[in-house]
C-alpha cells in the first residue's frame, strides 16, 4: 500500500457465509461468496465490475464499504485499513463512501419525502441545518435534473429513472469521494437508462468522483469503465483497462463471455466468433478445485484441475488468471 | 396496431415497458382478463381463422396445442408443488391423447431436446431444484410439447444471465429451423433482435411505429423514435469515444397520450403537423413501413 493516486485496495479479500444445518444451527460449509480478490480503484477513476449473477460482485462492494464482518483480507481506504476500525470510526468514514442500489423502488423510503430522503444523510452526519439545510437539498435536486420543487413528494409519484436520480442526490449529499453503484441501470429502461449513465458520467466530471461499477450489462459497463475486472464465482479472472478487456480479451470466460453479448447490429454481430459455454455456473459452496472454471473451460486441460492460476501481467497492466494464456 | 407472422418466420416486437407488447401478445391467445380488460376490436387471424370469432371450446385448443407461450419469469410460470414429469406431461396427454407411459417417454424426450442432461432422473424433480435457466428450458420444451405452429415467447431471457441467454435462443433456434415453428420474441433487448429474428416491429405507446426486415431495421432506421433507441444503447464493439445521446423526457402515460404523434413530445424532429395529426403506418421501402410524417428526410 504506497501510492498516493490510489484511493481503494483490496488485499487478499475472502468473505464465506455459512451454512448451518440441524437443530442446533451448526456450520456445515461455507459460500465462498468472494475467494481470495485483490485490486485497486486510483482516485477519479471508473473501475467496472462484471460478471454473472453469484459470482460476488455485490458482496465485494458492500465488503469495500463494511456492510459485512470480511473473512479475512484487507481493504484500505486513502491508506487506511477498514477492517481495522472501530465501529463509530467506521460510521463516520462511511461519509467518504457511498452506494446507490439496483432497485429504485425497494431503496427509498415510502413513507418519506423525496427532499428528506435526499436530506437525510446530511442530518445523519450532521453536515448542515436550517437554512443551509434546505439550499443544499435544492442544489442536490438541481445537480440530479430534478426540479427542487418536487422535494415534497412522496417515492411513488415518480417515475424508475427519477427515483434512481434520488438516490444518486442521496450518495452525493455528503460530498463522498467513493460512489458504489450496484447495478445502478438494469432496472430502467433502454432509453432512460442512456439519460442516467451519462448523469453519473457528468457527476464524476464535477465532483472527481471515483465509481466502483457493478453490473451484468457489458456494453454498459465498456462505456462507463476506465478499467474492467471480470469475476467467476469468487474470484478476479481478468482485470485491465475497458477497451483492452474489449478487443483483446484473454481469459476463456472472458472471451465466451463477450462472445455471449448480441450486438445490436445484424451485420456486423453475424462476423463475431460465438464461444457457447455449456451447463450452468457450479454452486460457490462445493466450487469445482484447481481453476473453478475449468469443467466449462475449451481450453481446459488436466493441470486446471489441481492447480489454482494466479493473476498475472501479460504487459501494460493486462492481468489474467489463466494457465493457458 | 396490425402486424403478420409468416409461418416458419421469426419476428421481434420491440419496445419499452408498458409500451403494449405483452398485452398485444396476450390478445392473440385471448388472455387478457375480463374485466377490465377488453378486446375493442380487430380481427386475429391464425391460419385464416379468426380467434377472436371462435367459441371458448375452439380456443382452449389452440392454446398451447397450436399456439404456446413463454413467460419472462420461469419461477412464477410453473406449479411448485407439481413435478416436472406431471406438468410435461398433462399437455401431452390432453393435447396429444398419449397414455401416461407415452407421455412420459415423450417428456424425457423433450427434456432431452432442450439440453437438460441426465433428462429420465431430471423429470422426477420440482421446479424449485433447477435453476433459471433449466427452469426456462423446461417452459420451452412444455411450450414444443404439441408442435405448436407458433410460439411466443415474451422476455424470455430477460431474467437470466447472458451466457444462458445465448443458449437458450440457440436452443429457440434450433428448435425454428428443426420444426418450422414460427416464433414471436417480445423484448427490449436490441441485441436479441439483431442476432435472432428475421423481422422487427417496433412499438410505442401502444401502436407499432415501424417494421422491416433486421438488416433494414438496423441499417436503415426510418422512425425518429428507431434512431434515438439505437443511438442510445452502449454497443459492445465500440470504443468508449463514441458517445451515445439520450432521447429526452418520458415514454407518455397510456391513458393521456398526447395528440397528433404519441412519440412528438420526445421527438427532435417534430413540426407542426406532428402536433395535430397522427401519422399512419407508410411504405419507405421494400417491406419497410414507418410511421412519421419526415421518414423520408431521414433515410441514410
Amino acid at each position: 500500500m504506497a501510492r498516493d493516486d490510489v484511493l481503494v485496495e483490496i488485499e487478499n479479500l475472502h468473505m464465506y457465509f455459512p451454512v448451518t444445518a440441524g437443530v442446533l444451527q451448526r456450520k456445515v460449509a461455507n459460500v465462498k461468496a468472494v475467494d481470495g480478490i485483490s485490486f485497486y480503484i486510483k482516485r477519479g477513476e471508473t473501475l467496472g465490475l462484471v460478471g454473472e449473477s453469484g459470482c460476488g460482485k455485490t458482496t465485494t462492494g458492500r465488503c469495500i464499504l463494511q456492510l459485512y464482518e470480511v473473512t479475512s483480507g484487507k481493504v484500505f481506504f486513502e491508506g487506511k485499513d477498514l477492517c481495522k476500525l472501530k465501529a463509530g470510526e467506521m460510521r463516520s468514514m462511511r461519509r467518504n463512501m457511498q452506494l446507490i442500489f439496483q432497485d429504485p423502488y425497494a431503496s427509498l423510503d415510502p413513507r418519506m419525502t423525496a427532499g428528506d430522503i435526499i436530506g437525510e444523510p446530511m442530518l445523519v452526519h450532521h453536515l448542515a441545518k436550517g437554512k443551509e439545510y434546505k439550499e443544499q437539498v435544492a442544489e442536490l435536486f438541481r445537480m440530479v435534473e430534478l426540479e427542487p420543487r418536487m422535494s415534497d413528494r412522496y417515492p411513488h409519484e415518480f417515475s424508475g429513472g427519477q427515483r434512481q436520480r434520488i438516490g444518486i442526490a442521496r450518495a452525493l449529499a455528503v460530498k463522498p469521494s467513493l460512489i458504489i453503484c450496484d447495478e445502478p441501470v438494469s432496472a430502467l429502461d433502454v432509453s432512460i437508462q442512456a439519460q442516467v449513465i451519462i448523469l453519473l458520467m457528468k457527476l464524476r466530471e464535477e465532483f472527481n468522483l471515483t465509481y466502483l461499477f457493478i453490473a451484468h450489462d457489458l456494453s454498459v459497463v465498456r462505456y462507463i469503465s476506465d478499467r474492467v475486472a471480470v469475476m467467476y464465482l469468487g474470484r478476479i479472472v481478468e482485470i485491465t483497462d475497458s477497451d483492452e478487456l474489449y478487443d483483446n480479451p484473454l481469459h476463456p470466460y472472458t472471451q465466451a463471455l463477450l462472445s455471449a453479448v448480441p450486438i445490436p447490429d445484424p451485420v456486423v454481430d453475424r462476423q463475431r466468433k460465438r464461444i457457447l459455454l455449456t451447463g450452468d455456473v457450479p454452486s460457490p459452496v462445493f466450487p469445482p478445485s484447481g481453476c473453478n472454471f475449468h469443467p466449462r473451460c475449451h481450453r481446459a486441460i488436466d493441470s486446471c484441475k489441481e492447480h489454482v492460476p494466479e493473476l498475472r501481467n501479460m504487459g501494460g497492466e493486462h492481468w489474467v488468471a489463466c494457465h493457458r494464456v | 396496431m396490425s402486424y403478420y407472422i409468416n409461418k416458419g418466420e421469426s419476428v421481434g416486437l420491440v419496445g419499452e415497458s408498458a409500451c403494449g407488447k405483452s398485452v398485444s401478445a396476450l390478445s392473440i391467445l385471448r388472455l387478457i382478463p375480463y374485466p377490465p380488460g377488453i378486446i375493442v376490436g380487430g380481427e386475429v387471424i391464425f391460419n385464416g381463422q379468426d380467434l377472436l370469432q371462435i367459441s371458448e371450446k375452439e380456443m382452449r385448443h389452440t392454446r398451447g396445442n397450436r399456439i404456446a407461450m413463454i413467460f419472462q419469469e420461469p419461477t412464477t410460470s410453473l406449479n411448485p408443488v407439481l413435478s416436472i414429469k406431471r406438468q410435461l406431461s398433462e399437455s401431452l396427454e390432453l393435447h396429444r391423447g398419449m397414455d401416461k407411459n407415452t407421455a412420459a417417454e415423450e417428456s424425457t424426450k423433450l427434456l432431452k431436446l432442450v439440453g437438460i442432461p441426465d433428462a429420465e432422473r431430471r423429470l422426477e424433480n420440482y421446479p424449485y431444484q433447477f435453476s433459471g435457466g433449466m427452469q426456462q428450458r423446461i417452459m420451452i420444451a412444455m411450450a414444443l410439447s404439441c408442435n405448436p405452429e407458433l410460439l411466443i415467447a415474451d422476455e424470455p431471457t430477460t431474467s437470466v444471465d447472458v451466457t444462458v441467454q445465448a443458449q437458450l435462443l440457440e436452443i429457440m433456434a434450433n428448435l425454428r429451423s428443426q420444426f418450422g415453428t414460427a416464433v414471436i420474441i417480445i423484448t427490449h433487448n436490441l441485441g436479441v433482435v439483431a442476432r435472432y429474428v428475421d423481422r422487427v416491429n417496433v412499438m410505442y405507446a401502444g401502436q407499432l411505429v415501424e417494421t422491416a426486415t433486421t438488416d433494414a431495421l438496423y441499417g436503415n432506421p426510418m422512425h425518429p423514435y428507431t434512431i434515438g433507441l439505437l443511438a442510445s444503447v452502449p454497443r459492445l464493439d465500440l470504443s468508449r469515444k463514441r458517445k451515445v445521446s439520450i432521447i429526452k423526457g418520458l415514454p407518455p402515460n397510456l391513458a393521456r397520450l398526447p395528440k397528433g404523434c404519441a412519440f412528438q413530445p420526445r421527438c427532435e424532429y417534430a413540426i407542426s403537423r406532428c402536433n395535430e395529426e397522427k401519422p399512419e403506418l407508410k411504405k419507405v421501402g421494400k417491406d419497410h413501413y414507418s410511421a412519421c410524417f419526415r421518414s423520408g428526410e431521414l433515410q441514410k
